[in-house]
């Protein structure tokens, strides 16, 4: 099987709320001290890749990343995971692209790569958290596209996967080639790399692409950032009172009851 | 002009679909449009009716083939109705199958998609849409640019539409395309356990409860205020309860009525999936929890010994 993993560079979701900060005239976050990290749902995606490769006992594994140079960062780190060769798209510098124009950047990567099975995405971003990557791409290349997979078994030729849905899961029987979203699950959370793998990713080359490369066209604008602000929430909590713990817990049992009744 | 909303006959006209149904005629107003309804699969009388009452016209494709969500069955329906309507808008909800069609469906109609959507309005004739990003962190507000704009809606937060008479209602066929997935086996977490989407009160536990046992109690709890459960990633990577049950970025977004955060410190990663409660409370041992900001009452103490006695007098209530 030939896996392709699209893996996003964002900025660490992690940062706390206090020292998150927007730019309102780029529309964009303020990287200020924070880490670069790579998108988690495309580490479990590529997690779900690498244990697919072992338990059928073949394949390879492209890591497939469009980023800014900085984004050499998050394929070293894939390389070091255990993934077979890296491509990076280096952008042109627009920070924010739209979802079509990454898509479509992806696709005319992919197709450069040749001939695929199955190519991954992370079900979501933790920046923009668009949600649309694997979908457009799919339309792009002109194949199915499964959402919200947390595990993929090899079924003859064709493949098993199961999908989280709202009340449970679901298993789709599915004829490669074929675009699939993946998302977090206990199974596929990502390895931690080998401080010795981590040093030969360094020595493994990494194939650089730019966009005059590929050919791609993304003049026309898919949508726009019109506004991006932060959210003002004033603390107005109100701490039930008492004397003991029984009245305080009565209190917010009345306080439960005032908004369930009220339905 | 044309404002689309697509609707799976599975589902009835459930909480989701009365709030696509008013985001829908809100917007159909402001582009001086008409309501127009797609329900893919054949629909039962009550949800006939119920969806007749609000919109203008009806689409229902009912091939036998869409009784049951195909994803490429689906995306043809939608796709077919729609490039016979050429909409400005087309509004789905935020379920599963939506979000895994609606920005298919926007390319294949050469539109634009937009999801997560909060509140939507008409700009300058331009469609913008609101919507959280980085983990809740901050809002943005994307401005469409392709005709039509397919959003899908935190379609539980948006009020239902008025009642606009009796619509007309068409019969489809549709051309289906050779099956290259197919759903063949379709599994419920816990049998007759309603979607955490659709419930009105949440009991949520975290990171605090320190291992699987206390949702014992959680579930004991829920069951007096008829609500669900659900926990933070924390408490799902830990295994202590299904990865189904996971609200925040991460996992699900919920807007209920009543959201009870117990042991839950409120990272934004969570925030990001039930910051459309209408009404947010904690119980959490430490007083500064990030949680409190985004509460209307708490309660600062050690949840062992709240629950006890705060279902004492949940049960009390009752009789």
């Amino acid at each position: 099987m030939n896996i392709i993993v699209c893996l996003k560079q964002i900025l660490d979701p992690d940062i706390p709320s206090r020292d998150f900060k927007v730019d309102a005239a780029t529309k964009e976050a303020v990287r200020g001290s924070a880490n670069l990290v790579t998108n988690i749902f495309c580490e479990n995606a590529l997690e779900t890749a690498l244990q697919f490769k072992e338990k059928v006992g073949g394949g390879k594994i492209t890591g497939l990343c469009f980023a800014p140079e900085s984004g050499e960062d998050v394929l070293r780190k894939a390389l070091a995971m255990k993934a077979d060769e890296a491509v990076l798209v280096v952008n042109d510098g627009k920070s924010n692209p739209d979802p079509l124009a990454v898509a479509s950047t992806l696709g005319a990567a992919i197709r450069k790569l040749g001939a695929f099975d199955v190519v991954m995405v992370g079900r979501e971003s933790g920046d923009w958290g668009v949600g649309q990557t694997g979908g457009l791409l799919a339309e792009e290349l002109g194949v199915p596209f499964v959402a919200f997979v947390d595990t993929i078994t090899a079924d003859g030729s064709n493949l098993k996967l199961k999908r989280q849905t709202d009340s449970g899961f679901e298993i789709v029987a599915a004829q490669t080639p074929l675009v699939i979203s993946i998302t977090n699950d206990e199974h596929n959370v990502p390895r931690v790399p080998k401080t010795r793998d981590v040093m030969m990713s360094f020595r493994t080359p990494l194939t650089k692409w730019s966009l005059g490369d590929l050919g791609v066209d993304s003049s026309e604008a898919y949508y726009e950032v019109a506004e991006l602000g932060v959210p003002v929430k004033e603390s107005s909590c109100e701490f039930v009172t008492g004397d003991t713990l029984e009245e305080r817990v009565n209190q917010l049992a009345q306080r439960v009851l005032e908004v369930t009744r009220a339905m | 002009m044309n404002v689309v909303i697509c609707l799976f006959a599975k589902n009835g006209f459930d909480r989701a679909a009365q709030g696509v149904a008013g985001a829908g005629r809100r917007l159909a107003e402001s582009l001086n449009a008409k309501l127009h309804a797609i329900i893919v699969g054949t629909p039962d009388a009550a949800m006939m009716e119920a969806a007749q009452a609000v919109v203008d016209v009806i689409t229902v494709a009912a091939n036998p083939e869409l009784s049951e969500y195909q994803t490429e069955n689906y995306l043809a329906a939608l796709t077919q109705v729609c490039q016979g309507l050429a909409p400005q808008a087309v509004l789905l909800s935020n379920d599963t199958y939506s979000q895994e069609i609606a920005p298919r469906l926007a390319h294949r109609l050469k539109g634009s998609a937009v999801g997560d959507v909060v509140a939507v309005r008409v700009q300058d004739g331009n469609i913008r849409a609101r919507r959280g990003v980085y983990g809740g962190k901050a809002e943005a507000v994307i401005e469409l640019k392709r005709t039509p704009a397919v959003l899908w809606l935190r379609a539980r937060s948006f009020d239902p539409a008025p009642a606009a008479g009796t619509a007309e209602v068409n019969q489809i066929t549709i051309n289906l395309p050779e099956a290259r997935t197919n759903i063949i086996e379709r599994k419920s977490e816990a049998t007759g356990e309603a979607r955490l989407e659709d419930a009105r009160v949440i009991i949520s536990g975290g990171r605090g409860l320190g291992g699987p046992e206390p949702f014992e109690d959680l579930k004991a709890l829920a069951k007096l205020v008829n609500g669900q459960v659900a926990a933070s990633r924390a408490a799902c990577d830990s295994g202590w309860c299904p990865p189904s049950w996971q609200v925040g970025q991460t996992g699900k977004k919920v807007a209920p009525q009543l959201y009870l955060a117990i042991a839950i410190h409120g990272a934004s990663q969570h925030l990001a999936g039930m910051s459309d409660a209408k009404v947010i409370a904690a119980i959490n041992i430490d007083k500064d929890a990030a949680i409190f900001k985004h509460c209307k009452f708490g309660i600062v103490e050690d949840y062992r010994k709240v629950l006890p006695l705060l279902q004492e007098a949940l049960a009390k209530s009752q009789k």
